[in-house]
């Protein structure tokens, strides 16, 4: 009984953000700069595209090597980091309080307010249905990217996955396509943070308290 | 540089421009000089990253040389033996192979066939030079495999020639040693784990597609294995060392990873 209480008590202190998540969200955006930046300078040696060449002002990395080693350094940032973001999403209850369920019939109503500029966003503790199905589709995304990734690092040894993917060249398609879908949330992302400044505030300070009495929130129990 | 075809559907119409490289290399040879990619992992080095400066700075690049120095130990880990590459038919064979060196296919300077020696040195019982002729006329193996390079591109190739192996074995070498370094007649040198060196599908090339290996793509002899990137597969040979000590290569001073296994 007591548990319980103070389980309760936690959660109605918990931040929006609490600073593990803090920590690992800087972490991932580091190492995402760093992989989609060297990423380009490495695919200007080879383009997929004969249209498409990243300038050099945007690339990270002199030479292709640099870009070889800031890509295969900051891989294992992101991996580990998002090992770490997982696990914690899931055994602390984050993914299902904040993410589930994603009706379908929420996404087109929000998509529709959206377009009408009405899309509520005074609470930033509730994420939308558009949110939700970012928020788990670019997680989604990065996992693929990150399993394409292996298949161009060790497309012999790990050869049974490069058939997977139908091929080395279809796996590079693969991890393009992976780039390009992050490069787009990145910039949905960080245009709707400019446009609701407090959220910015919050992944840096942990914003405010969540509320675990609020009737909206599909779980007014401690989520554990 | 003239490209020879290849099966990608994702190849560029008109390649990598040339000019760039012929600018650069001195750059490169002067970055080499100054030994900017020595050093080791340092708390320095990673607060400077981690102040978010992106440049290619000394104590950035040390960090980034170890990092790559520990992405060489989790290769040797992760490296399967006994796994073999996918390989392919003869229909599917591009003819000639990709050209791939630090320079164009125009300054390759050919080997003489007829003067040319296999030197042995190292951890070796018997050091006796091999001439063309007698690789050429050892016992052959061949494969049809796929030639991934560090760019990106790819091609599939058929090589015949001696198992590396087998080769070692016949004269003697030591194969718990740790490296087989290879020399080139262009001032190429390279070097190769045991383990792959080891692999079945590693071999001292003679032939491309049946025929003696051109010019162009290291004749007389080159290597080829199926677990490395192509940089790694040292063409026109002079000399093999069986070693202990890291040699160095030609493109790991450069800051590329040395493993590059695949």
């Amino acid at each position: 009984m007591t548990d319980v209480i103070a389980v309760k008590s936690t959660e109605r202190h918990r931040k929006l953000h609490p600073a593990a998540l803090r920590v690992m969200h800087w972490i991932n955006a580091f190492a995402m700069i760093i992989l989609i930046g060297s990423g380009w300078k490495i695919y200007n040696d080879e383009v997929l595209f004969g249209w498409l060449h990243f300038p050099e002002w945007m690339v990270i990395g002199v030479w292709a090597q640099h870009a070889l080693q800031w890509h295969f350094f900051a891989m294992w940032i992101l991996m580990i980091n998002g090992l770490c973001y997982l696990g914690y999403g899931i055994f602390t209850g984050r993914f299902r309080r904040k993410f589930f369920p994603i009706w379908p019939s929420a996404i087109i109503a929000d998509i529709r307010d959206a377009l009408h500029f009405r899309l509520a966003h005074d609470d930033i503790r509730h994420y939308n249905a558009v949110q939700k199905l970012l928020y788990t589709g670019i997680i989604a995304v990065i996992i693929v990217q990150v399993i394409s990734g292996w298949v161009l690092w060790k497309p012999i040894q790990l050869s049974e996955l490069t058939d997977l993917f139908y091929g080395f060249q279809n796996a590079r398609l693969v991890h393009f396509i992976g780039m390009a879908a992050i490069v787009g949330f990145l910039i949905v992302h960080v245009a709707l943070a400019l446009l609701v400044p407090k959220t910015i505030g919050a992944m840096l300070t942990g914003g405010p308290p969540e509320s675990v009495d609020d009737p909206t929130s599909p779980h007014a129990n401690p989520a554990r | 540089m003239s490209r020879s075809p290849s099966s990608s559907i994702f190849r560029p119409p008109n390649g990598v421009d040339h000019k760039i490289i012929e600018q650069t290399t001195p750059i490169i040879q002067k970055l080499d000089r100054r030994k900017l990619l020595r050093g080791s992992l340092s708390i320095g080095a990673l607060s400077m990253l981690t102040g978010c400066s992106v440049s290619d700075s000394d104590p950035v690049q040390a960090f980034l040389t170890a990092v790559s120095a520990f992405n060489d130990k989790v290769q040797e880990v992760i490296f399967r033996p006994g796994h073999l590459a996918p390989t392919y038919s003869e229909d599917q064979v591009v003819k000639p192979p990709r050209f791939n060196a630090f320079y164009n296919v125009e300054e390759v300077k050919p080997v003489d066939g007829k003067s040319w020696k296999l030197e042995l040195a190292g951890l070796v019982d018997n050091k006796t030079p091999w001439t063309a002729e007698q690789i050429y006329g050892l016992p052959e193996q061949e494969m049809i495999i796929r030639h991934i390079c560090v760019e990106g591109w790819d091609y599939i190739g058929q090589w015949s020639g001696v198992n590396l192996k087998q080769f070692l074995e016949r004269i003697g070498a030591d194969t718990k040693a740790k490296y087989i370094a290879f020399k080139c007649a262009d001032g190429y040198s390279e070097c190769l784990d045991m383990a792959t060196a080891l692999h079945p599908q590693t071999m001292l090339a003679t032939k491309y597609a049946k025929e003696p290996i051109a010019d162009p793509f290291g004749f007389p002899l080159r290597l080829r294995t199926a677990t490395k990137l192509g940089f790694k597969n040292a063409k026109w040979i002079t000399a093999l060392e069986v070693t202990n000590q890291f040699p160095g290569t030609y493109y790991s001073k450069q800051g590329f990873n040395w493993f590059s296994g695949i």
